[in-house]
């Protein structure tokens, strides 16, 4: 930000530090990187009955530039794995990566020579889901702790890849 | 056997002569295995005799039979819409000379079966227009439905990004 280096862990950087993540966290645009079955309970999970705006999280971004956080919903063969990968690289920092799903989380039941067995094998991801699919209730799980894990971190370094959550 | 596929058989073997191997049914399914020099001309005879046209190319694909001699196997099945038949006809070729002729150049729309034959089992079409990998990336050096090859793949084959 330019400001800690004039006024150091002071009072004003260190509020606006906190204000700072509390509206990163209330406003995480994700990037719904549908590849299968798991789309449609991401798309579920948009609609009225669930309502993912009540996170803040309605703005779906189909452009990479514009989004922070980026859903990895599905099966990711090592073909689109290169695709995935470039996404991400578009996206600009701050950004996190939640997998969605057995799938993208370890394989799921596609133990198979074509597709990767776990997005981290390429991706640093920061909440694994459980679930084939999972239900909204449980992706929203997983975005309840991503924000819990947006909320703490720091402008400075807004990395934590020491752990990644895994929610069930 | 239904007598109008019989006719059919019967003409096939007259027009092909010693080229139609084995002829055989089961569950009231007809089988006929013919060598690959004939199976273009089989095709089209298939396709264009007046009797009982099969104008409609269901299904082509390829097998791997592993323990046979003529291990790969490429079935090609056919609809009659007049008559409400099919036939199965099959090809049988051996692994270190496994080309048969397209039959692109009868069904266009064999083409991509064609491709998906040679992507997964290594079977090539000589006189296919674009003889591409289908699903596996251009670089892929197997084919990854042969018996022989690993379910999980070979380490490296195909690569992935760093993670960073």
């Amino acid at each position: 930000m330019g400001l800690e280096s004039a006024l150091g862990e002071g009072y004003i950087t260190t509020q606006l530090d906190a204000l700072i993540a509390w509206g990163r966290k209330n406003s995480l645009w994700p990037m719904p990187m549908g590849l299968s079955c798991c789309a449609i309970e991401l798309m579920s999970a948009g609609d009225p009955r669930h309502d993912i705006s009540r996170f803040g999280m309605e703005v779906m971004r189909f452009s990479p530039r514009q989004s922070d956080v980026m859903i990895v919903a599905g099966t990711v063969t090592y073909k689109m794995a290169h695709v995935v990968r470039k996404i991400y690289d578009q996206m600009a920092e701050p950004r996190w990566v939640v997998a969605m799903g057995a799938c993208a989380s370890s394989g799921g039941m596609f133990r198979s020579y074509s597709v990767v067995q776990g997005i981290d094998q390429f991706l640093p991801v920061d909440v694994f889901t459980a679930g084939c699919p999972p239900r909204p209730e449980n992706l929203f799980n997983a975005l309840i702790e991503l924000q819990k894990k947006v909320e703490k971190s720091s402008v400075l370094d807004y990395r934590d890849r020491k752990e990644p959550i895994i929610v069930s | 056997m239904n007598p109008v596929i019989e006719k059919v058989l019967h003409t096939l073997r007259e027009r092909l002569g010693d080229a139609v191997e084995e002829v055989r049914e089961f569950r009231d399914d007809v089988i006929v295995v013919v060598d690959r020099s004939a199976i273009v001309e089989a095709v089209t005879w298939l396709r264009d005799n007046e009797e009982c046209p099969f104008p409609l190319c269901e299904d082509v694909f390829a097998l791997d039979a592993y323990e046979r001699i003529k291990r790969f196997e490429v079935n090609y099945h056919f609809f009659s819409i007049k008559e409400h038949v099919r036939i199965h006809l099959k090809v049988r070729v051996d692994e270190d000379d496994a080309v048969i002729p397209s039959i692109t150049g009868v069904f266009p729309g064999a083409g991509w079966y064609e491709r998906e034959s040679y992507d997964m089992i290594g079977v090539e079409f000589s006189g296919h227009p674009d003889l591409r990998r289908m699903y596996m990336p251009e670089e892929f050096e197997y084919f990854p439905m042969r018996k022989d090859y690993p379910l999980m793949g070979i380490p490296g084959a195909l690569p992935l990004p760093k993670r960073g």
